[in-house]
């Protein structure tokens, strides 16, 4: 069951705003709102969050996504639509319920850190227990502990003006974890730092949550941190949520323009993994074939390579055909290992950014297996250049070089020059 | 005095004001009689007190206050002014105002803090208090004095009443404006926290409030030692009738020693009370070295 699930929510601001979510639903735009004094802040907002999730909601400013993230605590009530918290109609509770289920089950992360000045560091952390009518000593013990996890140790008698900004959000990450709940709403929460701290929390986000398990819901305009951290991610763009996918998804498939352009300076090659973009070869050859069926292969599919498999599907090696040419005409049974060529094997997981050396000192295809060491499908060097470098190319509207039509066999050996752009989702 | 009588009706405003006072005067007089009471119970021993403890302890209280709160500089202006005053001989007379000022502006804070919180959570209340407010502060400071004898005869009593309402206005204003100053982001993490309406101000909007609070305060007291200068025309006691005295007597050297004074005790509360509003500013107080020795053995324990 999700633990947050929202459906249908808008957010309007101004006067009357029910009327604005009529006119939305009978097809008024944004603009036509506005004229009428009345700014669509979120509009038919629906997904939903599993248990151990971080889901990114990524957009613009302006685009609504920090409105949102204050109705899923109800800091803002919606103007229509429903939330569920762990199944709990958050806009049915009453002022007091809402409050409780704020104490228990949600904390935040704000983007100017929100830290009270006036305490001190220890004081900060343990802020969201004392709310909750905690004893002193209990949640001195746990404002202690959530400061040593997020690299603290020692600084809980300091004013939070003492410390650096990234040191400050650390607090307040550790105010959020002291209050022991399972969702953590994290708001532009890494925004305000600078570049290379910014990746030291993000790092550390993911490790506390591998280890916490905390359902995460992080809002950013930063496409490169929403696809480093996000297990799934929503594209939000003037009040709606235009695409939510895992980052290979909204990569390799934008919904839209709007996506398209965005991802356009995504660095691919960290973002891409072998398994996105790996092509499943036509034919492969089982360990127990001769030499003649290999030869039989290659002519079909035209390559001058075959992947042979074991009979666990694990990779056994590749063939070649000068090789398998001398074997038939020879007439020898067993298969003819290459003495030049190894094979490359890679893991599916491996970003492809990793992939391009191991590329440059094999001619073969990189071969891809997954978790257990099976088969998965091979990389050729034309398909991982294709796919780090030329998506712009793919994805702008109405491109004059516009690819031909795939011809369906998922086969890439061709001319680099010439057109393989579309061969990492046909290989999927 | 009205050349166009007949275009423009004359309303006479100031009789409705009269006749509203009169009926006042007639039908609550017990609520004036328990005002009177009350203040000038305070007012009398508050002066008594002050003049009971001999000049030179309170000097020296003061002077210690002085350096406590902000510098040994501050502390060493006030050893001067102070005896100054003793030499004068306003030591009493300045005691009465003192006293005068510190229970008008006892009674404004607790009225106008409240008032402030209660503005900066309702634009209502915001909306209905400011017109009065600018009323109170703008209509001239001798008005307020001829209701108030009516009220309650001279003496000290009108003249504090005249004072607290005269004082009031900057001690609301301040606190509605220190709270609504204070972070949206911050007010909201105690939200997102799950604190109640209560707990967010006590624990985050009044702190954080405190110093642009204090600075209302300060002019609360500011404002209320000038109107109770004024108040000594009506009677209340202090260096307010000495300078009354001075003028229907055209005495100079009186009236130099009254005013200057005034000014010694006026920049005496000005200075103290801005220490007291942003102790952060002031390294050189006590206060300031005790916390930092104490921050600094914290920091060695870890």
């Amino acid at each position: 069951m999700p633990v947050i699930s929202a459906d249908g929510l808008h957010k309007i601001f101004g006067r009357r705003p029910q009327r604005g979510v009529d006119a939305l639903r009978a097809g008024a735009t944004r603009d036509q709102l506005r004229e009428e004094g009345l700014t669509a802040a979120v509009i038919d907002a629906s997904f939903d969050v599993e248990p151990g999730e971080i889901f990114v909601v990524m957009g613009l400013s302006g685009s609504g996504k920090s409105t949102l993230i204050r109705m899923v605590n109800g800091l803002l009530p919606a103007t229509a639509g429903s939330l569920e918290i762990g199944g709990q109609d958050l806009f049915s509770m009453s002022a007091k319920q809402e409050r409780q289920v704020r104490r228990e089950r949600i904390s935040m992360v704000f983007q100017h850190f929100a830290l009270l000045p006036h305490r001190t560091v220890g004081e900060n952390a343990a802020y969201g227990l004392e709310i909750s009518g905690v004893g002193r000593s209990e949640r001195e013990e746990k404002a202690r502990t959530a400061l040593e996890m997020v690299g603290l140790t020692g600084w809980g008698g300091y004013p939070p003006s003492a410390l650096s900004g990234g040191m400050q959000q650390r607090v307040g990450l550790a105010r959020a974890l002291a209050a022991g709940t399972d969702i953590l709403l994290m708001d532009e929460a890494f925004s305000a730092l600078d570049p290379l701290i910014r990746r030291d929390m993000q790092d550390q986000l993911v490790d506390l949550q591998q280890r916490l398990e905390k359902t995460i819901l992080f809002i950013t305009h930063d496409l490169n941190e929403a696809m480093r951290l996000g297990d799934r991610i929503a594209m939000m763009r003037d009040g709606r949520i235009v695409q939510v996918g895992t980052s290979e998804e909204i990569l390799n498939e934008p919904a839209n323009d709007y996506v398209a352009r965005f991802i356009q300076d995504v660095d691919r090659s960290r973002v891409l993994t072998a398994g996105a973009i790996l092509e499943k070869p036509a034919e492969v050859l089982g360990a127990a074939q001769g030499p003649r069926t290999a030869h039989k292969l290659m002519r079909e599919t035209q390559n001058p390579w075959l992947v042979v498999l074991n009979r666990d599907q694990t990779p056994a090696g590749v063939l070649w055909e000068d090789d398998v040419a001398d074997a038939v005409s020879a007439g020898r049974d067993e298969l003819p290992w290459s003495d030049v060529h190894e094979m490359p094997v890679v893991r599916e997981d491996a970003p492809i950014a990793e992939l391009f050396a191991p590329s440059a000192r094999h001619r073969s295809p990189l071969v891809v297996v997954d978790e257990e060491g099976h088969f998965a499908g091979v990389v050729p060097r034309v398909t991982l250049l294709t796919a780090a470098g030329v998506h712009q190319e793919e994805t702008s509207p109405g491109s004059v070089a516009a690819p031909p039509p795939p011809d369906g066999s998922g086969q890439t050996h061709r001319a680099p020059d010439h057109d393989v752009t579309t061969t990492g989702e046909e290989g999927r | 005095m009205n050349p166009d009588e007949s275009l423009v009706p004359a309303i006479p405003i100031g009789d409705w004001v009269q006749s509203f006072i009169d009926w006042l005067t007639e039908n609550v007089s017990w609520l004036f009689d328990l005002i009177k009471a009350v203040f000038s119970f305070l007012v009398e021993n508050l002066t008594f007190g002050l003049t009971a403890i001999a000049p030179v302890a309170l000097i020296v209280i003061c002077v210690l206050l002085a350096w406590v709160l902000r510098s040994w500089k501050f502390a060493l202006g006030t050893a001067v002014m102070f005896l100054l005053v003793l030499s004068m001989g306003q030591w009493v007379h300045m005691m009465e105002t003192t006293a005068l000022v510190l229970v008008a502006t006892v009674i404004a804070v607790v009225i106008a803090i409240p008032l402030g919180v209660l503005a900066a959570r309702s634009r209502t209340v915001s909306a209905i208090v400011r017109p009065i407010l600018d009323f109170m502060q703008t209509m001239p400071a001798f008005v307020y004095l001829i209701p108030a004898v009516t009220m309650f005869s001279i003496g000290v009593v009108p003249g504090m009443v005249a004072t607290i309402i005269f004082a009031l206005p900057p001690g609301v204003r301040m606190t509605e404006l220190g709270i609504r100053q204070v972070d949206t982001e911050t007010v909201e993490a105690g939200e997102a926290f799950g604190a109640t309406p209560w707990q967010i101000l006590r624990g985050i909007q009044l702190p954080l409030a405190v110093p642009t609070i204090m600075a209302g305060v300060n002019q609360v007291i500011m404002l209320a030692l000038s109107m109770g200068v004024i108040a000594g025309m009506i009677g209340a006691p202090g260096l307010g009738k000495e300078v009354v005295e001075a003028i229907s007597s055209l005495d100079l050297p009186l009236g130099v020693e009254a005013g200057l004074s005034v000014v010694f005790l006026a920049v005496f509360l000005d200075r103290l009370t801005a220490a007291l509003g942003a102790p952060s500013q002031y390294p050189g107080s006590l206060v300031a070295l005790v916390r930092r020795r104490r921050r600094k053995r914290a920091a060695a324990d870890g």
